[in-house]
């Protein structure tokens, strides 16, 4: 059973992602990103770290995809289509991403995985809460800080990727 | 305390351990997930037409009308004859319209209600999924319905739908925060996150009674910024009847604008359940700290009449709102979230983990 989910969940991703880097319409594209990343807590919810999971969902699909579509409604029209991108970014494109998956599969080949002996811990909420903002050895207060500088700079770069350019195709 | 109070979980173990006497372990969990799986889908669909039902004869009653009264007894079956007349009609594809996104987005909607409803603690030991995250778990998950009210405005190609769909969008984005902090504010007094838990925390006294003025404060914005997000009435002005002919949902049409419709009620019923289990005791009976006569009478009403009583209590205070107030302007709509409820909820949760600090409440 969990074999299969993980399978049916990394085939989710794996679609999706290509999905939402190959279309031409724009909102389908954030919604291509949508299911990517609700596939993802799918996996968290598998390795049943359910505080990960809920995180994913609200922070990256209730939040950051519904800032993206928000800003795409009141920027794009319905008829906006992406041009297909000329040969020289084409080909760089595809020039940074084998290298890219070069080095994550030699990475993860050269690795050898071996499965934990260590028991499995409670994730608790008041653990949790105590590790994020402890200022001790292990404590997450720089890291958690930083984050809402994340959310900021997700916020300005959606507004920049949907900025409205000069396009011909529009009606309005 | 609640010893004897039924325990669903005895019903549910032995449905385990007769199917697990018939099959082999793989088999048990899949027949198990058809079995809950079907259940959600009849419950979800009676509710849905009863909500329809109920919504129809409060609105009556509060207008001083009868109401449907003509199919069944006191018009009982009319939700059912509605139903039929809304899978008949024709489902009209919108030319110039994105169709994948057009039929995906009643789905989402849907789909994000039925998650949020599988976490929900109906009665004692009657819970799909018990996370030790659950109200987040539910927050999360219902944040994922705006996305599928977003695409509807959008893909629909319509004005009226756009602009319905944007004003929805920065309704719900907004009035989140205040239903999270409100309910936060409990999650502060139980010291829990797990839907059970909160539950158990209240053996002795609902949250609302045991949390002095703070956990009113909290109860009242959570009512206010629920009945926002689930874009109902005074807060409707996503779907404006008046202005934006149906908003997000115009251009739908038969099944599709059924699934709108469902969804709504689906979420008033998910976030009044939610605001029962925090506010109100969830499935507890109405205790008081150490009467002990006085509860074990109370456990003589089953956990799961007590869950939809206080349920429907909320539903019903949702509905007097629609009814009773008018819609709201957008600046209005928010000015109220974040001038006032919003400052009002901080200020709030601060003063409740002093009092949780203090060890002041009961």
């Amino acid at each position: 059973m969990n074999v299969l989910m993980f399978y049916l969940f990394s085939g989710i991703i794996l679609i999706f992602s290509l999905l939402s880097i190959t279309t031409r319409r724009i909102l389908r594209a954030a919604v291509y990103l949508l299911f990517v990343l609700v596939a993802t807590s799918g996996l968290y919810f598998m390795l049943k770290y359910q505080f990960m999971a809920a995180v994913q969902l609200t922070l990256y699909a209730g939040g950051i995809v519904v800032l993206i579509i928000f800003s795409i409604l009141l920027t794009h029209h319905i008829t906006h289509r992406f041009k297909h991108p000329n040969l020289t970014k084409l080909l760089m494109g595809i020039g940074a991403t084998t290298v890219g998956i070069g080095l994550v599969i030699t990475t993860i080949l050269s690795h050898s995985f071996k499965a934990g002996t260590a028991p499995e811990l409670p994730v608790d909420m008041t653990v949790i809460g105590n590790q994020l903002l402890s200022t001790g050895k292990n404590g997450y207060i720089l890291p958690f800080e930083l984050i809402s500088i994340l959310l900021l700079a997700a916020m300005i770069a959606a507004i920049v990727i949907a900025k409205k350019e000069n396009n011909k195709n529009s009606e309005i | 305390m609640s010893s004897n109070l039924y325990d669903f979980s005895t019903l549910t173990g032995s449905i385990h351990a007769a199917l697990s006497g018939m099959m082999s372990s793989g088999w048990v969990v899949f027949t198990e997930l058809v079995l809950i799986g079907l259940l959600f889908l009849l419950f979800y669909a009676l509710l849905g037409l009863f909500l329809v039902y109920l919504e129809r004869k409060v609105c009556a009653i509060i207008q001083n009308r009868v109401g449907p009264n003509r199919v069944g007894k006191w018009g009982l079956l009319q939700t059912i004859a509605d139903l039929i007349k809304l899978l008949l009609k024709e489902l009209i594809p919108i030319r110039k319209a994105d169709p994948i996104l057009f039929n995906l987005a009643p789905f989402i909607v849907i789909l994000a209600s039925f998650m949020a409803m599988a976490a929900l603690p109906f009665a004692k030991g009657l819970q799909a999924v018990d996370f030790n995250i659950g109200v987040f778990y539910v927050m999360a998950v219902s944040s994922l319905g705006v996305v599928g009210i977003l695409l509807a405005g959008w893909s629909s190609n319509s004005k009226y739908s756009l602009i319905g769909a944007i004003r929805s969008g920065a309704q719900i984005v907004s009035y989140e925060l205040s239903v999270g902090l409100s309910i936060l504010a409990i999650v502060v007094f139980s010291g829990t996150m797990q839907l059970s838990g909160i539950v158990e925390s209240q053996a002795d006294g609902w949250w609302l009674f045991k949390g002095h003025i703070p956990a009113l404060i909290a109860f009242v914005i959570f009512l206010i910024a629920s009945t926002a997000e689930i874009n109902r009435g005074p807060f409707d002005l996503a779907e404006a009847e008046s202005e934006l002919t149906a908003g997000f949902h115009t251009e739908y049409s038969g099944i599709k604008f059924a699934f709108f419709f469902l969804a709504e009620y689906i979420n008033m019923f998910i976030v009044a359940a939610i605001g029962a289990t925090v506010f109100l005791g969830g499935w507890m009976p109405f205790h008081i700290g150490n009467w002990e006569g006085f509860n074990h009478i109370m456990n003589y009403i089953p956990s799961i009449v007590w869950f939809f009583l206080k349920t429907f209590f909320i539903v019903y205070l949702i509905m007097w709102f629609k009814w009773t107030f008018p819609r709201l302007r957008i600046d209005q709509l928010l000015t109220l979230e974040w001038k006032y409820l919003l400052p009002i909820s901080l200020v709030n949760i601060v003063f409740i983990a002093f009092i949780v600090l203090m060890g002041w409440h009961f």
